[in-house]
């Protein structure tokens, strides 16, 4: 008889513990902390461009935090890795709105990950900025400007455009083919977007293949491109795969020149295709480490001193998406996530990293773009591209 | 485009073709060996292909082995996992229903896949690189020295295999077993360890494909087995599955009509290609292109 009360006496006591802790951390949350989500891409396929863009976060989040904060509340960063795959995007997000209780989301970071995540938020009525999902669906699906939809970076149809230009203008090409991964949206709609306008400069697209994500073995498709003699080749991929494109490409004899998008950009692009194999090789990008822009190199002095490494596009765009954000809780003067939303829709003239953010009516950025030269494995600007 | 064009380009594709078919006929080894003395499709066969990729990647970073003794011991290790795996999964389900050792087999498949990401994160990592890639231009027909490193050494591997299988005591045992387990039981041959060694050796060919893609397209993941192993399986059938040199036959099949396929079709169909050889060989004949028909004996 004892014994049984006790024990309910006991489990009434740890009850009463719990419940206390819990209402203890909630009120704790609500007083002086915003708690902000970062689903990225840290391990995986495209595991370079989740930690840089994380790095990038993690340095804005703490350089705010060192100012005060907003609101005078702390930025709490929880993150969250979905290693690349959009079911585990989507996981990530749920696991970070419903257990977190996170306010918004920073990332992920590749287009098709923002979009199969980006439904679960808007479910929840929770913001999302994705510091770099260049994919045009991500802010406007079926007509509509996705709500709770945000960016840092310029669109596709931008990238694609000048990229077509500089193959046309600035290389006098006349003749390119295309080689996309057709599992990305990034890739597919870089691609439409360069057709299009190297068509419309007079341009004429030879040939048009196609890999899956994941492949290894490039040669057969790449033999086949090499036969119709393009002046140059678009690769709008990842650098997991576009490190061997180029690699076998070389091998196979292929010394034209090889272009690409924001896909391009990581160190182990280097280590896996080799220094000399990207001679002759440009891609469009965000930003570049050699822009001489006051905020830019604020931004890389801070970098290199947090990281002890040169930032790449991911990084000053994962600053800047902490940028937007906090500037929109300023301004909405709450964290309510609601409020958040209407805020970042009217972004205006951020000086990020990566140059000036005003997101026009679709929620996405108006900015430049530069072309980066590959000379020796290192990224070398050579030029800026206005919208 | 001319004549001599389209000819340099089928060469090309077929010598692409050719060092892609030698690994999938090395890891297609490993399923026939298996099929032959167990009747298992062994689907966790892939992923051992994987942890030899993985064990080359760790020889040659932190022990700083050079290549062939990494190679080696790259074998050891995916042939040792294989005993275990089959002593650990397989064994205990000898006598059980053949779906619940198939099923096994996929979980274990599983386990090692989803294992590998926990143990070496899902990170890609890229091979050091063992041999500087030479590069040889016979009119215009392009050859790199990695490739004919892969095909060099898949065929001194299948001649050995091809002397264990005939030509030694466990060899005899292996035919032994695999023509009639019972029998061969009741003349006094440990069909336990004989298992055991097909398990090794088929492994340590997997292993071996592993470490050769590694060097070969210099970047490795924990899923990097699955394509590859459903390629192999399908290259085992098509060469008649439990039949060695059917394996290898099947497995250059496979890899020069891929090629073909993505370098004269469309590299879009590249795969449909690899699983429609599957599907027509399975409704023509279904033992093979090596293979006799056997009646079951009831």
């Amino acid at each position: 008889m004892l014994k049984k009360k006790m024990r309910a006496v006991a489990i009434g006591a740890v009850g009463l513990l719990l419940v206390m802790l819990v209402a203890g951390c909630g009120a704790k949350t609500e007083s002086n902390e915003i708690k902000v989500g970062a689903n990225v891409e840290l391990t995986g396929n495209v595991a370079s461009f989740g930690q840089s863009a994380y790095n990038g976060i993690k340095l804005a989040v703490k350089e705010i935090n060192a100012k005060g904060g907003v609101l005078g509340k702390q930025l709490v960063l929880v993150s969250a890795d979905n290693r690349g795959e959009s079911s585990e995007a989507v996981n990530a997000m749920t696991k970070l709105i419903s257990q977190d209780k996170v306010k918004v989301v920073l990332g992920p970071i590749v287009s098709s990950n923002v979009i199969a995540a980006y439904k679960v938020a808007e479910e929840n009525k929770i913001p999302v900025i994705t510091p770099t999902g260049t994919s045009a669906a991500i802010t406007m699906a079926n007509g509509k400007v996705q709500d709770y939809a945000f960016r840092a970076c310029f669109i596709d149809p931008f990238q694609g455009i000048v990229m077509a230009n500089f193959a046309g203008k600035s290389l006098n090409a006349k003749t390119a083919a295309i080689y996309i991964d057709n599992s990305s949206d990034y890739a597919k709609g870089l691609a439409e977007n360069f057709e299009k306008q190297f068509v419309a400069n007079g341009g004429q697209i030879v040939a048009r293949e196609a890999y899956l994500s994941k492949d290894q073995d490039f040669k057969a498709t790449l033999t086949k491109l090499k036969a119709s003699n393009p002046d140059v080749i678009f690769i709008p991929g990842y650098y997991q795969e576009v490190g061997l494109i180029v690699k076998q490409a070389r091998e196979l004899g292929i010394t034209g020149v090889l272009l690409g998008g924001d896909g391009w950009e990581s160190p182990q692009l280097q280590e896996i295709a080799g220094a000399a194999a990207l001679n002759n090789c440009f891609y469009s990008n965000h930003y570049s480490a050699e822009d001489k822009d006051p905020k830019t190199v604020e931004f890389i002095e801070a970098f290199k001193k947090e990281y002890n490494q040169t930032p790449d596009c991911f990084a000053a765009l994962g600053y800047d998406a902490v940028l937007m954000l906090v500037d929109a809780i300023t301004r909405a003067n709450s964290d309510d996530p609601e409020k958040i939303k209407e805020a970042l829709a009217k972004t205006q003239n951020i000086i990020g990293a990566s140059g000036a953010i005003s997101l026009n009516a679709q929620h996405d950025p108006v900015k430049s773009a530069v072309v980066l030269e590959l000379k020796d494995g290192k990224p070398a600007f050579r030029e800026k591209v206005n919208p | 485009m001319d004549f001599s064009a389209v000819f340099l380009q089928i060469v090309q594709q077929i010598i692409n073709g050719v060092s892609v078919g030698s690994i999938y006929a090395l890891i297609a080894l490993g399923y026939t060996m298996v099929y032959g003395i167990i009747k298992l499709i062994n689907f966790a066969h892939g992923d051992i292909y994987m942890l030899g990729a993985y064990a080359g990647f760790f020889c040659t970073t932190a022990l700083h082995l050079s290549f062939i003794p990494a190679l080696l011991l790259s074998m050891i290790i995916a042939g040792l996992v294989g005993v275990v795996i089959e002593r650990v999964a397989y064994k205990p389900l000898r006598n059980a229903p053949r779906m619940a050792v198939l099923i096994t087999a996929i979980g274990v498949s599983l386990f090692l896949e989803y294992g590998g990401i926990l143990v070496v994160s899902p990170q890609t990592r890229t091979f050091p690189e063992v041999f500087p890639t030479t590069l040889y231009n016979f009119a215009g027909v392009v050859v790199s020295s990695q490739q004919v490193l892969i095909l060099v050494v898949s065929l001194v591997l299948m001649v050995i295999l091809t002397y264990i299988v005939q030509r030694t005591k466990i060899g005899k045992a292996m035919r032994a077993v695999s023509f009639d387990t019972d029998a061969a039981r009741l003349m006094g041959i440990n069909v336990d360890l004989v298992i055991s060694a097909t398990f090794a050796i088929g492994s340590a060919l997997a292993g071996a494909a592993g470490v050769l893609v590694g060097v070969y397209y210099n970047s490795i993941d924990p899923l990097m087995g699955i394509m590859p192993g459903l390629k192999a399986f399908i290259a085992a059938v098509l060469g008649g599955i439990g039949i060695i040199p059917g394996a290898m036959l099947g497995g250059i099949i496979m890899g020069v009509v891929e090629a073909l396929v993505s370098g004269f079709v469309s590299s879009t169909y590249r795969d449909a290609a690899a699983f429609a050889i599957l599907i027509i060989i399975l409704l023509l004949k279904p033992a093979g292109l090596l293979g006799k028909n056997v009646r079951e004996k009831v």
